[in-house]
C-alpha cells in the first residue's frame, strides 16, 4: 500500500513524536515534564513542516513554539511552583472528556478524512504538484496590496497589544 | 564517466556498487552528517589550547607549557581528567532530564555547523532558509538552560537558570535584528547564497553597524566575556551548570567553547564574504583555508576582548541591551532598508551580471557605509553627552556633600 | 509522497488529545498547554493541505503564519493572566477560579 522509504519512516518518527509528546502533555502529574513534552510534539510538527516543503514554517515553529512559548510556559510553571504537584491532575468530568475526544476523533477519521481523501476517497486521486512557491513568494505575498498586507500589520497590532496587556496583567502593583 | 571515487561523486559511487538509490542517498548523508559534526568536536580541543595561551599572553603569564611540546596536549590531558571525575548527580534531581540537558546544549551548538559553507562545493547543507535555521537552533540553547537548571533541584541552579535565560532571550532581539540586514542585502536566506553575494564587496564594508551588533549580541547568547555571567563564580556560584560534575560538565564546558568558535565562523561568513578569496574556484579546498583565517582573526579578536573587559553586572547586562542594542538595531534596519531603495532608484545599485565586480559594487557600498557612518556619530555623540552629563551630575553631588562637610565641621561644637 | 490522510489523521489525533487536555486538566498551565497541542493540529492541516492542494497559493502558509501571531499572543497573555491569577488567589486550579459565578 504504502512504500517505505526515508520519506515514510521520517513520517512515521515525526508521527509519534508529535502523538507520545501529546499524550505526555495531557497525562503527565509533573508540569515540567509535560512542557518537555510539549516541545517533543511542536519539534514533530517541525519535522512534519519539513516533509511538507515549508522549511520557512519549520524554522519558524522551533523559533516561536520551542525558543519562546515553551520557554514561557516553563516560567509560569515555575513561578506558580506550589501547583506543580496536584493530588488530582484531573477534574470530575475527565472520564466524559476522554469519551468525548475519542468520539470525536473517530468521527473525522470516519466520517470525513477517510471517504474523502483515503483510500478510494472522493478526492483520493488528485495529482500532487512538484512544483512548490518558495520563501520568497510567501514573503512577497505576505506584503503585496492584493494578498495579505492587511492581515499582516493587523497581526503585529495584535502583537503590540497583546505585549501591553501581558505587561500590565502580569506586572506588580505598586 | 570518473572511475575514481572522491567526495563530489560519492553517491554515484556508491549506486554503481549495487546499493539501492534510497541506501545510497542515506549513507551519504550520514557520512556528511558524521564530518560535519567531527570538524567542531576536534577543533574545540585546540580551541581551548589557543584560548589558554591567549589569556596568558595578555596576563602577562607562561600558559600551559608541561604536557607534550609547548604545552599543546593539556588539553587531552585536561579531558582525560574530567572523564575521570566522579559524575554526581544530586538526591533530589530529576535524573532522565538532568541527564538530557548535557546532550541539548552540545547539539544546539553542532547542528549550526550543518548550513556552514566551507567552500563553493562544500556544505553541509545549503537550506534556503539558512539564516533563520541558526536562529531557531540556537533558541533550542534557552531549553537546555531551563532544563539544567530546574532539573538540579539546586536554587542557585535555578535562579542562574532564570537569569541566563533573560539574557539569552533579550540579546535574540538585536540578533536577528542584525541579521536581517545581511539578508536584505543578499535578497536570500541561504548562507551560501549570503557568502555569494559578497564575492564583490564584504557586507562588513556595507553594514558595519550590524556587524558589530551580530558580534556583540552573540557574544551574549554564546555567554562569553564580558557577558559571561552564565559562568560567573564570584557571584551565585556558577548558575544553571552547579551541580554537574565530570562528564556533563564537560559537556558543557565544550558545548561552549564551541559556541564561541561557531559565532566566529558565522560572522566571517555573513560579513567577511565566507570562502571567498582569490583563486577560490578554480581550487575550491583554498576556501576552507579562507574561512579558517577569516575565522580565527575574528576568534582571536573574542578571545582579547575576554581577557580584557570587565564582567557586566547583570542589571547593566540587561540596561545595555533594551537601552542601547535594540534602539540602534531598529534604526540600523530602517535606514539600511531606506537607503537600499534610494540606490536603487538612483540605478546605482549593480547589475546582476556583474555582481561579483568590485568597482561596480562601489556606489552601492559607499552610500551605505555613509549611512551606517552617519548612525556612528549619532550614537558616540549621544553616549559622550550622557556620559559627561552624568560626569557632571557626579561632581555637583561631590562639591554639594564636600560643602556640608565643610560646614559641618567649621560650625560651633556645642550649641 | 505520504498520502495527505496520513497527515490528516495525525493532526486530528492530535487535535483530540489537546481537546482532552483542556476538558480534563486542573491546572490552568496545563490547560493552555492542551490549547497550544491543538492549534498545532490546525497548522499541520493548513500545511498539509497547502502542500497537497494548492502549493502554488500562498494562502495555506500565510494562515499558519498568523496562527503563529495568534498562538504567541495568547501564550503571552494567558500566562499572564495565569501569573495575575495566582498572586491574588494563591491557586491556578480552574475550579478555584469562580468569583464570577454565582
Amino acid at each position: 500500500m504504502i512504500e517505505l522509504n526515508v520519506q515514510t519512516i521520517a513520517f512515521l518518527i515525526f508521527a509519534a513524536c508529535i502523538l507520545g509528546g501529546a499524550l505526555g502533555v495531557v497525562t503527565t502529574r509533573n508540569l515540567i515534564h509535560a512542557t518537555l513534552y510539549l516541545v517533543l510534539s511542536l519539534f514533530g510538527a517541525a519535522g512534519f513542516f519539513v516533509l511538507l516543503s515549508a522549511p520557512f514554517m519549520a524554522a519558524v515553529q522551533v523559533l516561536v513554539y520551542i525558543g519562546a512559548i515553551a520557554i514561557l510556559i516553563v516560567f509560569a510553571v515555575m513561578l506558580t511552583r506550589s501547583m506543580t504537584r496536584l493530588r488530582d491532575i484531573y477534574n470530575r468530568q475527565w472520564v466524559m472528556s476522554a469519551i468525548a475526544a475519542g468520539l470525536l476523533f473517530v468521527l473525522l477519521m470516519v466520517g470525513v478524512i477517510l471517504p474523502v481523501w483515503g483510500v478510494g476517497g472522493a478526492q483520493a486521486g488528485r495529482e500532487v504538484s512538484e512544483v512548490v512557491a518558495s520563501t520568497a513568494e510567501l514573503g512577497t505575498a505576505l506584503v503585496s496590496p492584493n494578498q495579505f498586507v492587511l492581515p499582516f500589520e493587523v497581526a503585529s497590532l495584535l502583537l503590540t497589544a497583546a505585549m501591553i496587556g501581558a505587561i500590565v496583567i502580569a506586572r506588580d502593583d505598586e | 564517466m570518473e572511475s575514481v571515487c572522491s567526495i563530489n561523486n560519492f553517491v554515484q559511487c556508491l549506486l554503481n556498487l549495487g546499493i539501492a538509490p534510497d541506501l545510497a542517498q542515506f549513507i551519504n548523508i550520514l557520512l556528511g552528517v558524521v564530518l560535519v559534526a567531527i570538524v567542531p568536536l576536534v577543533t574545540v580541543i585546540m580551541l581551548i589550547y589557543i584560548e589558554r595561551k591567549v589569556a596568558a599572553r595578555v596576563q602577562d603569564r607562561i600558559g600551559p607549557n608541561r604536557v607534550g611540546p609547548y604545552g599543546l596536549l593539556q588539553s587531552v590531558a585536561d579531558a582525560v581528567k574530567l572523564l575521570t571525575k566522579e559524575d554526581i548527580t544530586p538526591l533530589g534531581a530529576d535524573k532522565f532530564i538532568y541527564n538530557l540537558a548535557p546532550i541539548i546544549a552540545f547539539a544546539s551548538v553542532i547542528l549550526v555547523w550543518a548550513v556552514i559553507p566551507f567552500t563553493p562545493l562544500h556544505v553541509g547543507a545549503d537550506l534556503s532558509i539558512g539564516v533563520l535555521y541558526f536562529m531557531a537552533v540556537s533558541s533550542i540553547g534557552t531549553v537546555k538552560v531551563v532544563v539544567a537548571g530546574w532539573s538540579s533541584n539546586n536554587k542557585y541552579a535555578l535562579l542562574g537558570a532564570f537569569r541566563t535565560i533573560a539574557q539569552l532571550l533579550s540579546y535574540e532581539v538585536p540578533l536577528v535584528l542584525a541579521l536581517l540586514i545581511p539578508v536584505m542585502l543578499a535578497g536570500t536566506m541561504s548562507m551560501q547564497g549570503i557568502t555569494i553575494a559578497q564575492q564583490g564587496m564584504w557586507f562588513i564594508v556595507m553594514a558595519p553597524v550590524a556587524a558589530v551588533i551580530f558580534f556583540i549580541a552573540n557574544l551574549a547568547e554564546a555567554g562569553r566575556a564580558p557577558f559571561d555571567l552564565i559562568e560567573a563564580e564570584s557571584e551565585i556560584i556558577a548558575g544553571y551548570n552547579i551541580e554537574y560534575s565530570g562528564f556533563k560538565f564537560g559537556m558543557f564546558m565544550a558545548a561552549e567553547f564551541i559556541h564561541a568558535f561557531t559565532i566566529a565562523v558565522l560572522a566571517a561568513v555573513i560579513f567577511l564574504g565566507g570562502w571567498s578569496g582569490p583563486f577560490v574556484h578554480e581550487v575550491p579546498v583554498l576556501g576552507f583555508i579562507y574561512l579558517g583565517i577569516k575565522t580565527f582573526i575574528i576568534y582571536l579578536f573574542s578571545l582579547v576582548l575576554r581577557s580584557t573587559v570587565p564582567r557586566v553586572r547583570i542589571d547593566q547586562l540587561m540596561a545595555f541591551n533594551w537601552k542601547f542594542l535594540v534602539p540602534i538595531s531598529i534604526i540600523n534596519v530602517l535606514m539600511t532598508a531606506f537607503l537600499l531603495q534610494v540606490v536603487r532608484a538612483l540605478g546605482l545599485a549593480p547589475d546582476p551580471a556583474q555582481a561579483t565586480d568590485f568597482v561596480a559594487n562601489l556606489p552601492q557600498a559607499v552610500i551605505l557605509l555613509l549611512g551606517n557612518l552617519v548612525v556612528i556619530g549619532i550614537v558616540l555623540t549621544m553616549i559622550r553627552n550622557t556620559g559627561r552629563r552624568q560626569r557632571l551630575e557626579d561632581e555637583a553631588r561631590h562639591a554639594a556633600a564636600l560643602e556640608r562637610e565643610l560646614e559641618r565641621v567649621s560650625a560651633p561644637a556645642g550649641d | 509522497m505520504v498520502p495527505l490522510w496520513m497527515y490528516l489523521a495525525v493532526a486530528a489525533g492530535l487535535f483530540c488529545i489537546g481537546a482532552y487536555g483542556v476538558l480534563s486538566r486542573r491546572n490552568a498551565v496545563a490547560v493552555l498547554m492542551g490549547v497550544e497541542l491543538m492549534l498545532n493540529a490546525v497548522n499541520i492541516n493548513l500545511i498539509a493541505f497547502w502542500r497537497y492542494v494548492s502549493p502554488l497559493n500562498m494562502a495555506g502558509q500565510a494562515f499558519t503564519a498568523f496562527v503563529f501571531v495568534v498562538a504567541a499572543a495568547e501564550a503571552a497573555v494567558g500566562l499572564a493572566i495565569i501569573i495575575s491569577v495566582y498572586r491574588n488567589r494563591r491557586s491556578v486550579i480552574v475550579e478555584d477560579v469562580d468569583l464570577l459565578k454565582w
